[in-house]
């Protein structure tokens, strides 16, 4: 049987899996949807009035939208990047760790495109922006660089993980002379989806806050936190419910590996901050409003602080073996490190570098109701799209959805 | 209706965005069907016409006459401007001149705040240029304060602009006579040209701008004050309408003081040229190289 067919056969299998399930599952999926919905029913409105329904004004020109995007750039690269220490360890189940990891990154690179288009002001001239068709700006425009990368790494990524479903569900051992070169392309591919989103802010020279070297390889560590957090706890469910043999001691070793990129990430956050500080420039302005806040605007403050308490933990939970070990802990761990990171990226990477602005100005910044529903609304796009196809992939990894299976019930 | 810019324009917007990719291939055709022309790529002929149709769009929308020019940049011309800090005292008219020339929105319920292409930041003479001090918010009917001095700022048109090359989209450029300007129609409203602007030139329509009709300058220029629609950045081009026709910009010849100079920078005998010579010349955040073709001056 041709692949397409077998393809056709797969999607109809998949859309069968994904509409049958526990009530817990429909319920989930259902809270899910009405999220998408209500985010839609926000950006409708910010579509027919403008990004004037956003907390955004000409001071500070981008918000959380932007700092969302980011954050999830870091997602969808280090969930692939899992791919190195999963080979230089040896952990077993190597393939379907990359298989999971692609799937995360599917996912966070769909969100991270909603994020661009909901941030956009006339989203309406969107093929002005597309490969081929508009009018990138190459080489010097960071951002049409940046979309070259998304796009490349979103499709590179959707072709290795529907190649090695599809293989699986036909019964076939996936060839490895296609899909290995794809896989280890992906791996500098994620470090340039990486380093191409921190260029875009680090390259401008009057946002002194951004336009610092450490900025990309900060982006790199803390990535290295967050996006294997969500892999963690996704690898524990697996455990559960799949046979797949997947050792307590791999996933003590990717906390242990993610204590070591978070020690690294608040050594640079230390070096950042004893360069400012030492040197007490008017550059000192913005890390100052992020963590004591200026002239009585301190909204930001509370925050930062939540991050900074939050990475810390984490990474004593980590570091300590008898802690990490403990699922508890693990889990705690994980969520503490998302959340810092998300933070750390969603609001304190972006808005202090406008606070104050490039006259001086302090416009304190605060996302709007509608941006909060909007983004709510993308990450519930997110979250159903990778609940859905890691459910179609646990079912082709269990075995549960075959090609023969399908042939069968089609025969009778 | 004829098949050129504006039509094209239009239909881009009802385009649906994902059809874009698969059809990557043909680019050419669906540039022609869907996306339309950018300005820069024009020839002649195809800016007239565009020029036309603005013209009939603005008649029916705004209901008077208006004239939309496309005068290209003159050969053997580089403008620049120039600001005496001694004899500038805060008045502001500038600011009202600018935006009654350049129809920026006036803002207002529904429309957002007003836009303004300069900003006239108020400073302590005791700390010199220091924008952290520096105060936007001042009271013009209170100047000059004492123990103060006034600073415009506005486009500063750089030899080296960072705006324009993080542009995506390539929807702004620098012309060959110096002055940096914006494709509205082509702006996909990213707002990186704003993060990378030192010197907070750049505006952003928030929402619809507010522009009545009585209120519009007719005269106008295809990359300069014509209207501007929601969602795309706008920012002084040193009044191209005006500049390209041998005028001065609204803001020097609104200015009660004196303290602004314009001029071509190619021409030897020009005041601009004779002031730089005379002069001190102070340029603003001088240390990003983005060589400004805007002069302050002093002493
Ligand atoms: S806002 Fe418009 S002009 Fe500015 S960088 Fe984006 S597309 Fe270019």
């Amino acid at each position: 049987m041709s692949f397409l067919r077998a393809f056709a056969a797969f999607t109809t299998g998949s859309i069968r899996v994904v509409t049958r399930g526990s009530v817990a599952y429909f319920a989930w999926m259902a809270a899910l949807l009405a999220l998408v919905v209500v985010g839609a029913i926000a950006y409708s409105g910010q579509f027919e009035h403008g990004l004037i329904r956003t907390g955004m004004r000409d001071p500070v020109s981008w918000g959380f939208y932007i700092g969302n995007f980011t954050f999830l750039v870091g997602v969808a690269a280090a969930a692939v990047i899992l791919v190195i220490p999963a080979y230089v360890y040896h952990w077993k189940p190597i393939k379907e760790i990359v298989l999971f990891g692609e799937l995360l990154a599917v996912s966070a690179l769909a969100m991270c495109m909603l994020f661009v288009l909901a941030d956009m002001g006339r989203p309406d001239r969107l093929l002005h922006i597309v490969p081929l068709i508009g009018n990138m700006h190459l080489p010097s425009s960071l951002l049409a660089w940046d979309v070259v990368v998304l796009n490349g790494y979103f499709y590179l990524n959707l072709t290795v993980v529907t190649y090695l479903l599809v293989s699986w569900f036909r019964g076939r051992d996936p060839d490895k002379r296609f899909f290995t070169p794809l896989v280890l392309f992906s791996i500098p591919m994620a470090v340039g989806i990486h380093s191409v989103t921190a260029f875009v802010y680090n390259g401008l020279a009057g946002r002194p806050y951004w336009n610092a070297s450490i900025l990309a390889p900060r982006f790199l560590v803390s990535a290295f936190c967050s996006g294997p957090a969500v892999m963690l706890v996704l690898l524990q469910v697996l455990r559960r419910v799949t046979k797949l043999d997947i050792k307590r001691e791999a996933l003590s070793k990717i906390a242990e590996l993610m204590a070591y990129a978070m020690f690294v990430n608040l050594f640079f956050l230390g070096a950042e901050v004893f360069k400012e500080v030492y040197s007490d420039t008017h550059h000192l302005k913005h890390l100052e409003y992020l963590y004591f806040g200026l002239e009585g605007h301190t909204a930001l403050v509370p925050w930062a602080w939540t991050s900074f308490v939050c990475n810390v933990a984490a990474f004593v939970l980590f570091v300590v073996p008898r802690l990490r070990e403990k699922a508890l802990w693990l889990n705690a761990g994980c969520v503490l490190i998302f959340a810092g990171v998300f933070i750390e990226k969603g609001i304190g990477l972006v808005v202090p570098g406008y606070t104050p602005s490039v006259l001086g100005e302090i416009y304190e910044y605060a996302p709007s109701t509608t941006e909060l529903l909007v983004s709510a609304g993308i990450f519930g796009i997110g979250a159903l799209l990778f609940t859905a196809t890691t459910r179609v992939a646990i079912a082709v990894v269990r075995g549960d959805l075959r090609l023969e299976a399908e042939t069968q019930a089609a025969a009778a | 209706m004829s098949d050129d810019g504006v039509t094209r324009r239009a239909v881009l917007g009802a385009a649906a965005a994902g059809a874009g990719l698969a059809l990557a291939g043909c680019r050419k055709q669906l540039v022609d069907e869907f996306v339309s022309t950018r300005l820069a790529e024009m020839d002649r002929d195809q800016v007239r016409r565009f020029v036309g149709e603005l013209e009939t769009r603005y008649r029916e929308q705004y209901g008077r006459d208006v004239h939309v020019a496309d005068t290209p940049a003159e050969e053997g011309v580089l403008f620049a401007y120039g600001l005496d800090l001694d004899r500038c005292n805060g008045n502001r008219k500038c600011v009202e001149a600018c935006v009654e020339e350049n129809n920026q929105s006036r803002g207002g319920t529904g429309h957002g705040a007003p836009i303004q292409w300069i900003t006239v930041l108020e400073m302590d003479k005791e700390r010199g240029v220091d924008l952290d001090h520096a105060n936007m918010y001042y009271d013009a009917e209170q100047v000059p304060r004492e123990g103060h001095f006034y600073l415009p700022v506005q486009c500063q048109h750089c030899d080296n602009p960072p705006c324009t090359k993080v542009c995506p989209v390539e929807a702004t450029w620098k012309e060959p006579d110096g002055i940096v300007v914006i494709d509205y129609d082509w702006c996909i409203g990213c707002r990186c040209c704003m993060s990378a602007c030192p010197y907070g030139a750049r505006h952003f329509n928030w929402t619809e701008p507010n522009l009545p009709a009585e209120q519009l300058n007719p005269e106008m220029h295809v990359l300069g004050n014509r209207p501007r629609m929601r969602g795309v950045v706008e920012k002084c081009t040193f009044c191209v309408q005006r500049t390209r026709r041998g005028l001065y910009p609204a803001c020097h010849e609104a200015c009660p003081t004196g303290a602004r100079v314009f001029g071509n920078l190619l021409d030897p005998a020009s005041e601009i040229r004779q002031l730089i010579e005379r002069k001190r010349v102070f340029l603003l955040k001088a240390e990003l190289n983005t060589r400004p073709s805007f002069f302050y001056f002093y002493g």
